[in-house]
């Protein structure tokens, strides 16, 4: 891959280093293969092997595990006959009292609503493909949210944050964990497939209009 | 891959074109304002990048130092009060002899903070006048901090579940104290800071010279 100066030709044998803005021709490496910035090292495209399958799979087994999460205990402790449950409604809802009550809002959003609205919208913008239609109106927009919300959401960091918490009551008390626990748990392992497997660049090509 | 020398590497800025931060599509520089395959706003670099850097990486560091000063767990034992403050809070955990657990609280809370302010200080001040490590160096330094703002967010949801769990009444209870509420605001507003810096601005330093002859 090298730089060349004449502009002239076709944009799309073209490629620009997101990170540094690098011009370079553009060479899709070999399956299982990353192509990377010369300059600064920063990938271009990774030609990762059945990109739509294992993004659909992420979303999917992300939606799946989230009902299981919210809707099953997920932590419950016990101390001279007191007997209390949380579910993770239970742990958005804590700053609700008072002032504190907008990080409610954000906690809410970091833990579920943004994990489940990702999936959603990996779903509607990759499934159309998957089943070999074209992409669904909007399925631009829609992958463009999901990767915009890529960094808010935190359901792994929440997980090492029960561990942290776990770790701070049991001295206290007896805390049993419920199926939600093991529900967020395998969130993690989903989450991290699902970025190992992710090439932004591919999908992009695929949902282009121009090239179906 | 042959890497190209110094002298052959031109950028898609200087080539006239504008890369789709987004999806990366090449356009004409200047000739529309939105990229045609993901209809997001065209810009070579983001606009006014400094400014908002800067912005959000003051109101991050103005909501760290109410996040240190006030508790961030009220903890109610048989009608007993207790404070506890980040750094109180880990040496506690020192103390029970949880030190890897400590370990993790004091990384993800005070040296992770501290050294994102540091490096998108440092970044931005060498974006202006240079700077001794070499471009790959800060570039390295950008994309561990984007990766790792993140994570700054555990101490938050350690307090959510603390005080989701721990409500039984005379024996224990604990509540959320107004530090957390800041350090949340602070990790937020990190992020943006992180987010709203444009790694280009690292190479396009280097370009200068060229660019100015072009002129």
């Amino acid at each position: 891959m090298r730089t060349r100066h004449p502009i002239s030709e076709n944009l799309d044998s073209l490629i620009a280093c997101r990170s540094c803005d690098l011009l370079l021709d553009r060479v899709i490496p070999p399956p299982g293969k990353v192509a990377r910035c010369p300059r600064c090292h920063h990938v271009l495209i990774s030609n990762k092997r059945n990109v739509i399958d294992n993004t659909l799979a992420g979303a999917l087994s992300t939606a799946i595990l989230m009902v299981a999460a919210i809707f099953f205990p997920f932590i419950a402790l016990d101390e001279a006959g007191l007997h209390r449950d949380a579910s993770v409604m239970d742990a958005v809802g804590a700053f609700a009292d008072g002032w504190s009550a907008p990080l409610t809002i954000a906690v809410a959003a970091f833990i579920v609503v943004i994990p489940v609205t990702r999936a959603a919208a990996l779903i509607y913008a990759l499934l159309p493909l998957r089943l070999g239609r074209r992409p669904a109106g909007g399925a631009a927009r829609s992958f463009r949210l999901a990767m915009a919300l890529k960094p808010w959401s935190m359901a792994e960091i929440f997980i090492v944050g029960v561990a942290v918490a776990l770790i701070k009551v049991t001295d206290l008390a007896d805390v049993s964990l419920g199926p939600s626990f093991w529900a967020f748990s395998a969130l993690i392992v989903v989450v991290v497939f699902e970025n190992s497997t992710l090439c932004e660049w591919t999908i992009w090509r695929l949902l282009d209009p121009k090239r179906r | 891959m042959a890497i190209a020398g110094p002298q052959e590497t031109i950028t898609a800025r200087e080539a006239g074109l504008v890369s789709c931060d987004n999806c990366g599509t090449l356009a004409p520089l200047g000739s529309r304002a939105v990229c045609t395959r993901c209809h997001a706003t065209l810009h070579s670099r983001r606009p006014n990048s400094a400014q908002r850097v800067w912005a959000w990486l003051i109101a991050g560091i103005i909501c760290y130092i109410p996040a240190n000063l006030y508790p961030m767990l009220l903890t109610n034992t048989f009608g007993r009060v207790s404070e506890g403050t980040i750094v109180g809070g880990a040496i506690e955990l020192f103390e029970y002899g949880a030190w890897f657990v400590a370990v993790v609280v004091i990384v993800a809370s005070v040296v992770i903070p501290v050294a994102k302010f540091v490096v998108i200080a440092m970044l931005m001040l060498g974006v202006r006048y240079g700077s001794r490590l070499s471009a790959h160096r800060r570039m390295q330094l950008y994309e561990i901090t984007e990766f790792i703002g993140r994570w700054s967010m555990i101490d938050v949801f350690v307090v959510a579940i603390l005080t989701a769990l721990v409500q039984l009444g005379f024996i224990a209870s604990i509540n959320p104290g107004p530090a957390a509420v800041a350090f949340a605001l602070s990790v937020v507003f990190t992020m943006l800071a992180a987010q709203s810096f444009d790694p280009r601005l690292i190479w396009d330093t280097l370009e200068e010279p060229q660019a100015r002859a072009r002129r």
